[in-house]
């Protein structure tokens, strides 16, 4: 076997030493009434050679992403991803390493994981963050946990605007029986803040509001008063950190949490996933963090260093207490998006936000001219937005879909409640020509 | 340690775009004052060739499996064989957005449905979730199964004690807390394993489940399991195997065949899946019939010839991930299985019990070993009484100086002075040799030069660094000077 060093005469000697005849005397101290003898996988085991082959014919049976056009986002964003990520992730120094739970060798996990956090909060206004949680929706329902906790308050408003993803999980992390979410509806695309009023008015013990910007309809939120709407609430705003690039961070209208989908930060879309959960919050809030941060200290003579910070509040020290779960997270994912957001700075992070805008605002302009296509909301949006069609969307997405151009199914947002829209994302990979294309084939349709 | 902060010069960047608007529209124009970024982010600004060097000797700075023996116990820190990353890495898996249209990508939902498959068959479970992103979240993800199944039953109000032993990992108990539930600790008798008549005593019509760990964190397996898993049925509760040591009896002992009810597999552990630095992770958990109603949405199902996403099942506990979970992993997990096939998982689990032994019956001239007897898959020593005023701390950091990364420390609690070592089936008895040689070594110093201990590391980039002082007064981002 390719994996395992022990040869037969190795194995031998090292039983001798045990004082055992057998491989299968190790396991004598399981009852044999509990072993299986059966074949528990098909097939022998494969070469590498032969493996390549069969694993290459299952991705083959996929249709080839290069020959399609995607304006699919919803949350996960196709975005360049420059070289140097790749050659710092590949590096087995960093993936071939665990947890740093032993500093004095782990100081290059230790230093990415600060530089990490000082960007994520430079990001999004903030004061810290932490190393990186799953995904976007588990951020976001760790920090509803995480105001509840803070706040000893149990009720939660959401907006409908929210990715709707992230509202199912919130929901399933709320363990309680009673109902703890209050739904915000929205009017013109936007949250309805005279909703937000009488909820405020009516309801207590509210932990917190948690909105999304842009939202999931691709508009930005005006955050401007929320926080002083709510008092001690929390306001828990996702972002998408690419728009952060062009758009006044949640930090500065005062958010108590900021969390988010990190993968447009120098990850694939990978079919969804590894993904890379944000989180941001004010540095009041330290003891209540989940998840895993660094932070800086020294050594014995005095030299600079960094440690896993606050462990304290960790599982494997304060098991039933912990102020969260949370152990393995998203480390390779966060260090890809530490090296993309180093290489691309503060310049290059602007450029591309802007592109995305005016890609964005190029195919909204070219469709909108189509007899019967508007904007389903006359509101800013950064790189996604919803459209009306005259018809059933559902027909257009099935059209194009045969003419290689992949959309949002408009069944997602049906379930979410969003009836005859189509959402549409656009990030720097599409190329102008490929958005002629798109226009002229749904001239087709609806001319 | 110099950040990338400390090198950002103004003006430089590594990664530059030029292209002409196209739309012949501005934000300024469009966008709210309050809505544009009035400040830049202080992001670091640097040069390609800078930027390179700097992550190459931070890399340097750090010791992965591919450096050397990782011992790390309860973590399975074994070899990542490198076809699979090269395999994962194709395009025509990655390039995909989960909510393209399933027809688009029949391949991947099938290597998703197939792998699916094999895990249930490695661990005789009935339904599965891939969704979870790591083992905790496997863990949280079963207990909320467990809630949503007594909730059904209309017994959750009474039943919101998860037991669980001494022995079990760290995550189980906040696990347990983040679903709702109480956690009781049940005690280890003094084989290491779980007390019947404690647990008998325990069990009652408030009991909701058990989250066994097995082989458990002292590395015995838990022989009376079946005894304990008809208690904790009998009573109305649910077993929940947690599966991080399944490279302990790997292809010759399946959770479902032995009375439990649910359990979860850390694709990066058993299944070689590289541990990042500390994540990416993917935590599968399988269910037996009963629980399949329950399982995370979406599904991936066969339907005639092809594969399929299901969304509509209506007593699903929702979802945990936003997506369907971790697909980049689970192409380098399902590959392994393959290139192992049927024989070679038994020899995963043959070889690493076979390589724990070896080193445990080589240390245990020098140290003591917490649990007498043959070990599973990682074994537990006592670094107290080695010499004067040495702790296992010292042992750990000494052993940085001989080039290696410790086994888990302090960890379980209740081995006084621990030290978990977990050797895994990748190593080769000369490197288990030579590990054991440096472990003897520093034994012996423990007794005659104990500073040399105390004051190790001393060949590592930094010295022992102060975790107090980093608890005491936090910081934890850059900024010029160390400003407030």
């Amino acid at each position: 076997m390719d994996f395992i060093p022990n040869t037969d005469s190795d194995r031998r000697e090292m039983l001798e030493d045990i004082g055992v005849d057998s491989l299968e005397e190790l396991f004598s101290d399981i009852p044999d009434d509990l072993k299986v003898e059966r074949n528990l996988v098909d097939g022998h085991g494969e070469t590498e050679l032969e493996l390549k082959d069969s694993v290459e014919k299952i991705a083959d049976r996929n249709e080839k992403p290069g020959d399609r056009l995607s304006l699919i986002g919803a949350g996960l964003y196709d975005h360049f991803i420059p070289s140097v990520v790749s050659h710092v992730t590949g590096r087995s120094e960093f993936y071939s390493a665990y947890t740093p739970y032993q500093a004095e060798i782990s100081q290059g996990t230790l230093t990415w994981m600060f530089e990490f956090q000082t960007e994520i909060a430079e990001l999004t206004g903030m004061d810290i963050a932490n190393s990186s949680m799953y995904d976007g929706g588990s951020s976001a329902a760790e920090a509803v946990l995480m105001a509840q906790e803070y706040l000893g308050k149990d009720k939660v408003i959401v907006s409908e605007a929210l990715n709707p993803r992230y509202r199912d999980v919130i929901e399933t992390y709320l363990p309680l029986e009673e109902k703890q979410i209050i739904e915000l509806g929205s009017t013109e695309g936007r949250i309805d803040r005279g909703e937000l009023d009488e909820i405020l008015a009516s309801e207590d013990s509210i932990a917190g509001l948690v909105v999304q910007s842009p939202n999931y309809l691709g508009i930005v939120e005006n955050l401007s008063g929320l926080k002083e709407k709510l008092d001690d609430s929390f306001l828990i705003v996702s972002s998408n950190p690419i728009s952060l690039g062009l758009i006044e961070p949640p930090g500065s209208f005062g958010a108590d949490i900021v969390v988010g989908e990190g993968q447009p930060l120098g990850n694939p879309v990978n079919f969804g996933g590894p993904l890379l959960g944000l989180f941001a919050t004010k540095k009041d809030y330290l003891r209540y963090l989940p998840g895993r941060v660094s932070g800086k200290t020294v050594d014995r003579e005095g030299g600079e260093g960094y440690v896993m910070a606050l462990q304290t509040r960790e599982q494997h020290i304060k098991r039933e207490r912990a102020t969260s779960n949370i152990c393995t997270n998203q480390a390779l994912n966060a260090l890809a998006a530490t090296v993309y957001l180093a290489s691309l700075g503060p310049s290059g992070l602007k450029s591309l936000a802007r592109i995305n805008w005016d890609k964005a605002h190029y195919l909204a302009g070219k469709l909108t001219d189509l007899p019967g296509v508007e904007l389903a909301w006359d509101q800013p949006f950064f790189n996604e937005f919803a459209l009306n069609f005259p018809g059933d969307p559902r027909d257009i997405w099935e059209k194009m879909k045969e003419r290689g151009v992949d959309l949002l199914n408009p069944d997602y947002l049906q379930a979410a409640g969003w009836e005859d829209i189509l959402l549409v994302a656009v990030t720097e990979k599409v190329k102008k020509e490929e958005m002629d294309d798109f226009v002229s084939m749904l001239r087709n349709e609806v001319e | 340690m110099t950040t990338i902060f400390d090198k950002s010069e103004q003006g430089k960047t590594g990664t530059s775009f030029n292209e002409e608007p196209i739309s012949g529209r501005n934000p300024e124009d469009e966008l709210d004052d309050e809505l544009l970024r009035s400040d830049a982010p202080g992001l670091p600004e640097i040069s390609q060739p800078e930027l390179i060097r700097h992550y190459t000797e931070l890399s340097k700075k750090n010791y992965g499996v591919d450096d050397g023996l990782y011992p790390l116990g309860s973590c399975t820190m074994k070899h990542n064989p490198k076809p699979m990353e090269d395999l994962a890495d194709n395009p025509q898996f990655k390039n995909h957005h989960p909510l393209v249209s399933e027809d688009v990508v029949q391949g991947n939902l099938e290597l998703m449905y197939e792998l699916g498959e094999s895990l249930k068959n490695i661990a005789g479970m009935e339904g599965i979730t891939l969704q979870p992103a790591a083992g905790a979240h496997g863990e949280l993800t079963g207990m909320l199964m467990i809630r949503k199944y007594h909730e059904d039953n209309g017994e959750l109000e009474q039943r919101r004690k998860i037991l669980l032993p001494d022995s079990s990992h760290g995550t189980n108990p906040a696990s347990a807390a983040v679903a709702g539930f109480d956690a009781v600790e049940i005690k280890s008798n003094d084989q290491g394993t779980v007390d019947l008549d404690q647990l008998e005593d325990a069990v009652g019509d408030d009991t909701a489940g058990i989250m066994l760990t097995v082989p458990n964190t002292l590395g015995i397996f838990e022989t009376d399991i079946t005894e304990i898993a008809e208690i904790v049925h009998d009573a109305g509760g649910l077993c929940y195997f947690d599966g991080a040591n399944l490279n302990a009896f790997l292809g010759r002992v399946r959770p479902g065949d032995i009375g439990m009810d649910i359990t979860h597999f850390n694709l990066h552990k058993t299944f070689s899946t590289p541990h990042g630095g500390g994540g990416p992770g993917a935590g599968p958990v399988g269910v037996k019939e009963e629980l399949v109603p329950y399982l995370p949405v979406p599904v991936v199902e066969k339907s005639g010839d092809g594969y399929e996403l299901n969304y509509d099942k209506s007593r699903t506990i929702g979802k945990v991930n936003s997506f369907s979970g971790p697909f980049g992993i689970m192409v380098k997990a399902y590959s392994y299985i393959r290139a192992l096939g049927d024989e070679g998982l038994r020899d995963v689990s043959g070889n690493a019990v076979l390589n724990a032994n070896y080193l445990k019956e080589k240390l245990k001239d020098d140290y003591e070993v917490a649990y007498e007897g043959l070990c599973k898959h990682e074994f537990v020593l006592s670094g107290s009484d080695v010499g004067e005023g040495v702790k296992t701390v010292d042992i750990a950091k000494r052993l940085l100086d001989y080039g290696y990364h410790p086994p888990t420390v302090y960890f379980p609690l209740i081995v006084k002075e621990a030290l978990m070592v977990e050797p895994t089936e990748t190593e080769a008895k000369e490197a288990l040799d030579e590990f054991a040689e440096a472990m003897s070594s520093i034994a012996e110093e423990a007794s005659e030069n104990p500073d040399l201990l105390h004051e190790a590391p001393k060949t590592t980039p930094v010295g022992r660094l102060d975790e107090t002082k980093a608890a005491r007064e936090p910081v934890l981002r850059w900024r010029k000077n160390d400003e407030e």
